[in-house]
């Protein structure tokens, strides 16, 4: 009892030194080191809330895919952000000391509030966990998030799904007018303005990240295919199976091994879309099948919900690697 | 003082620090950052509530859980679009106009 609670103070106290920390550390690139960091110790303090679905998908996407795309864009922004953040005064001088403070006591407010909140939530606490363990069996997972994630709540999946499929064409659309259909670049910079004008022949992949990049990605597929077949009846599940993937394909483009295909490619998009098109074709199936939208007819309910993740699976990882790549960009002339 | 509510409380610390990041930040980036932190601290308070909500012989009550995780990818998607804007927006920033198509990481124009 005493060690659990001592580790569980240790570890607040970590996540809040590392928040503090990142939002009060001068350079850019620290504060995302810290966010990684933070995101991470997150994923113990998930745990300690057994939950370990949670934790999957706060450490691949929230931590690990989230901090990739951070540094991703401190590297691209590079100076400027560099420039702000360590030291130099913003256009403005930020807020003044008396603002600071008066941000300060309000923030603290909430945070008090917050506290007042959780040390008076109701006992004992209500609960959904018995209706969703009635719902189970109709469902034919095993794993109960999951059951809720595609059963239940399959609404709100697709429904994300879609949000991902449009945050991608949000980002496809802050591409320039002439790069548009091009492939978005997340390689190394060629530095040799010769070499590139030349036809941008980049140098052949060499060290360490190369090396990681032939070697990790299979086993990265592998493991992306446990977690997602493993989902039905333990942790694991789409999410944390299409990040795996997302970061297998992030490995191979960022070491220079491969590139994201062109925009403007048909079979490309067809990849991307099909995931949640599918999704979409088998819940109005389930008007005329099953009687409701989104509505599988109980027989069927797990090969159902295996087809529409492994689709989902491809679609998204694809969704997420474009993401973190960003915008199409003009290739070098051929 | 069960694990959940030791968590709870250092959620809601987390909260007011990260807002506080929110409101000063430096910068649309560390903003971002501080935004993210703000959110994995909203998402361990449903956590606790979802811990709290233990019961039918699960360890923590599903549909809390179910929603975080969609919350969770959301989030993320949120702010790659965020990224990409701020990314844009600096690029816009440091073009100058005989130099178009040249991109701020030194990668070679067409």
């Amino acid at each position: 009892m005493i060690a659990g609670a001592v580790f569980d103070i240790a570890l607040v106290a970590l996540l809040v030194a590392l928040a503090a920390w990142s939002v009060s550390t001068r350079s850019g690139f620290t504060a995302i080191v810290g966010f990684i960091g933070y995101g991470v110790l997150l994923v113990v303090a998930w745990m300690r809330l057994r939950a370990p679905d949670v934790a999957l998908t706060e450490g691949t996407i929230a931590a690990g895919l989230g901090g990739v795309l951070l540094l991703t864009a401190q590297a691209r922004v590079g100076e400027s952000a560099a420039r702000t953040s360590a030291g130099a005064p913003r256009q403005d001088g930020g807020p003044s000391t008396i603002a600071r403070i008066g941000i300060a006591i309000l923030c603290a407010f909430v945070g008090a509030s917050l506290i007042a909140v959780v040390l008076s939530l109701p006992e004992p606490a209500p609960s959904l966990a018995p209706l969703t363990a009635e719902a189970l069996p109709r469902v034919g997972l095993g794993n109960p998030v999951n059951a809720v994630l595609l059963g239940a709540r399959a609404l709100d999946t697709l429904l994300e799904k879609v949000v991902v499929f449009l945050a991608v064409i949000g980002v496809w659309s802050l591409s320039r007018d002439h790069a548009w259909g091009s492939s978005p670049s997340i390689g190394p910079r060629t530095t040799s303005r010769v070499g590139g004008a030349a036809g941008g022949i980049a140098p052949a992949p060499a060290g360490p990240i190369a090396m990681l990049a032939r070697i990790v990605p299979p086993f990265g597929i592998v493991v992306a295919g446990y977690l997602l077949w493993n989902g039905a009846n333990e942790p694991g599940g789409a999410f944390a199976s299409a990040a795996m993937l997302a970061a297998m394909a992030l490995l191979v483009l960022m070491a220079g091994l491969g590139r994201i295909p062109r925009c403007s490619q048909g079979s490309w998009r067809a990849t991307i879309v099909a995931g949640p098109l599918l999704f979409m074709a088998v819940a109005l199936l389930g008007l005329p099948l099953a009687g409701a939208f989104l509505a599988f007819p109980e027989a069927w309910s797990k090969p159902i919900i295996v087809v529409i993740e492994i689709a989902l699976v491809i679609s998204v990882a694809s969704a997420l690697v474009l993401l973190i790549a960003g915008p199409p960009t003009t290739e070098p002339s051929p | 003082m069960t694990p959940a509510t030791i968590l709870g409380i250092g959620a809601a610390i987390i909260v007011s620090i990260a807002l506080y990041g929110v409101v000063t930040a430096s910068s649309l980036l560390r903003r971002i950052v501080a935004l993210n932190l703000l959110g994995g601290g909203i998402f361990l308070l449903f956590g606790v509530i979802a811990r709290r909500g233990a019961a039918a012989g699960f360890e923590s009550d599903p549909v809390p859980q179910a929603l975080v995780i969609t919350g969770i990818v959301v989030a993320f998607a949120g702010t790659a679009l965020a990224v990409a804007l701020v990314v844009r927006l600096e690029q816009a920033r440091n073009e100058s106009p005989d130099a178009d198509g040249e991109r701020l990481d030194g990668a070679d124009a067409p």
